[in-house]
């Protein structure tokens, strides 16, 4: 059995992400197709919400991933802090601008959901609050890996910030609970089946997170490699440069 | 240490005018609160906490890159660094002259602006404490936020990017300490709250902090 740390070496991690990435693309697109489709078409409109409630299939999914991609960030951050693999250290930088980019989905389809549904576009909500506050943190940690010029030096001083950040992301999470009542409604998924979403939701919306899970495995496969590759670019330039 | 925090301290009040800068701001912001919001007393009086939290938070802030910038373009940040003082207590040392020459000014003054917003009179204790408690926080954070900085050419509008959501922990029990005590309802909760993140910060971060200075001196 190869060990998980073989992957470090980043001429394996892109041989082995390329073999990986038509088939999770192609697998990203037929459940996200299927789960939307299924989602949008085949489910009945709910009793008080309308047709509304099919904003969840794009709610759901992304708000996952917003908060899973910083997770990923962090575990990559920590292993490169302690084993210093520089393949880690990229992916953590490719993922951030894909969990961005969630946060942002999951924060605009709520604002459309919740002015049928709310009156308002926006409510300072903890949940809501909260995932504002996760789209700055992932603001400043992609502008610091932006400002700095040295590469280790970005990967070292990044990957402390996502430590720290996690902490008081955290922190932020549980303070705003504090500061104001919730409008949101709790989780629609739980693994205590009672208090599940209906099941005619629930199966099309397994599909969509399954998507958005498996399109953020491929995107952050994707950046990864061009990282790798932006990377060796430049130092065969500083090499020819050198002559 | 001890000859380090002096020297702080000293070069904050003589040279360049640092140490009344954040004073200056902090009043600054109270005067333009009212052209913005109007000067009805009981609006003011209602905002008054939160606005002064803010202006505490902001002065905090536009004194943040003087924490190492200094240091670090004279050089003496690499001699403090290779002294045999640890680079933790080096940065803890840092945070408390910055304290001490921003934090505790701002406390001070505070009960003087909040009379020109019309705070209710049983505010005063509860704001004073809030400030008292939550200051050392702001600037044990923003230290963190300037050493991870300090090499950059531009760090200014990249620090507050960093340090502002770091502070909202830190903010929003602060401010509701001082909203609570200033209605006259009950802000032990609040107060044990903001307590807790100013020590866990206190005896946390100066090891990120020093971590990310290590390399950024390397």
């Amino acid at each position: 059995m190869a060990s998980f740390w073989e992957y470090a070496n980043p001429k394996k991690f892109i041989q082995t992400t390329d073999k990986l990435l038509p088939w999770l693309s192609v697998l990203a697109a037929l459940t996200l197709v299927v789960g939307l489709i299924w989602g949008f078409f085949f489910t009945p409109d709910d009793f008080r919400q309308g047709s509304t409630v099919k904003i969840i299939y794009l709610h759901v999914p992304s708000a996952l991933m917003a908060i899973n991609a910083w997770l990923m960030m962090l575990v990559a951050s920590l292993v490169w802090i302690v084993r210093r693999h520089h393949v880690s250290a990229l992916a953590a930088r490719a993922a951030a601008p894909v969990g961005a980019v969630m946060t942002v989905i999951a924060l605009a389809t709520g604002a459309i959901w919740g002015q049928p549904m709310w009156g308002t576009w926006w409510a300072w909500d903890p949940r809501l609050t909260s995932f504002l506050i996760l789209f700055l943190f992932y603001l400043g940690y992609m502008a610091l890996w932006a400002a700095i010029e040295n590469d280790d030096t970005a990967a070292d001083l990044t990957a402390v910030l996502c430590l720290v950040g996690s902490v008081f992301a955290l922190l932020s999470r549980y303070a705003v609970n504090f500061w104001n009542q919730g409008l949101h409604q709790g989780a629609s998924l739980s693994l205590d089946k009672e208090k599940n979403v209906a099941d005619v939701f629930y199966f099309p919306l397994l599909f969509c997170i399954a998507g958005f899970v498996l399109l953020f495995i491929a995107l952050v496969f994707l950046r990864t490699q061009t990282e790798i590759r932006a990377r060796r670019m430049r130092a065969l330039l500083a090499r020819e440069r050198l002559g | 240490m001890k000859a380090l925090l002096l020297r702080d301290i000293r070069l904050a009040v003589r040279a360049g005018g640092g140490f009344g800068l954040g004073l200056a701001f902090f009043l600054i912001v109270v005067v333009l609160v009212p052209f913005g919001v109007g000067p009805d007393s009981g609006l003011l009086a209602r905002i008054a906490p939160g606005i002064l939290w803010l202006g505490a938070l902001l002065s905090c802030l536009l004194s943040l890159d003087r924490i190492f910038a200094l240091d670090w373009e004279d050089g003496s940040l690499d001699l403090l660094a290779t002294a045999p003082l640890p680079m933790e207590a080096l940065v803890s040392i840092k945070s408390l002259a910055h304290w001490l020459t921003t934090g505790v000014p701002l406390v001070l003054a505070s009960p003087l602006f909040a009379l020109l917003l019309s705070l209710p009179s049983q505010g005063y204790a509860p704001l004073l404490m809030s400030l008292a408690l939550g200051t050392p926080a702001l600037s044990v954070i923003g230290t963190f936020g300037a050493a991870l900085t300090v090499g950059l050419k531009r760090g200014g509008l990249l620090l507050s990017l960093l340090v502002l959501p770091l502070y909202v922990p830190t903010l929003i029990f602060g401010a509701e300490v001082a909203r609570r005590g200033a209605m006259g309802l009950d802000f032990t909760v609040p107060l044990a709250m903001l307590a807790g993140i100013t020590f866990g910060a206190i005896a946390l971060l100066p090891f990120a902090s020093a971590a990310v200075l290590r390399v950024n001196l390397r």
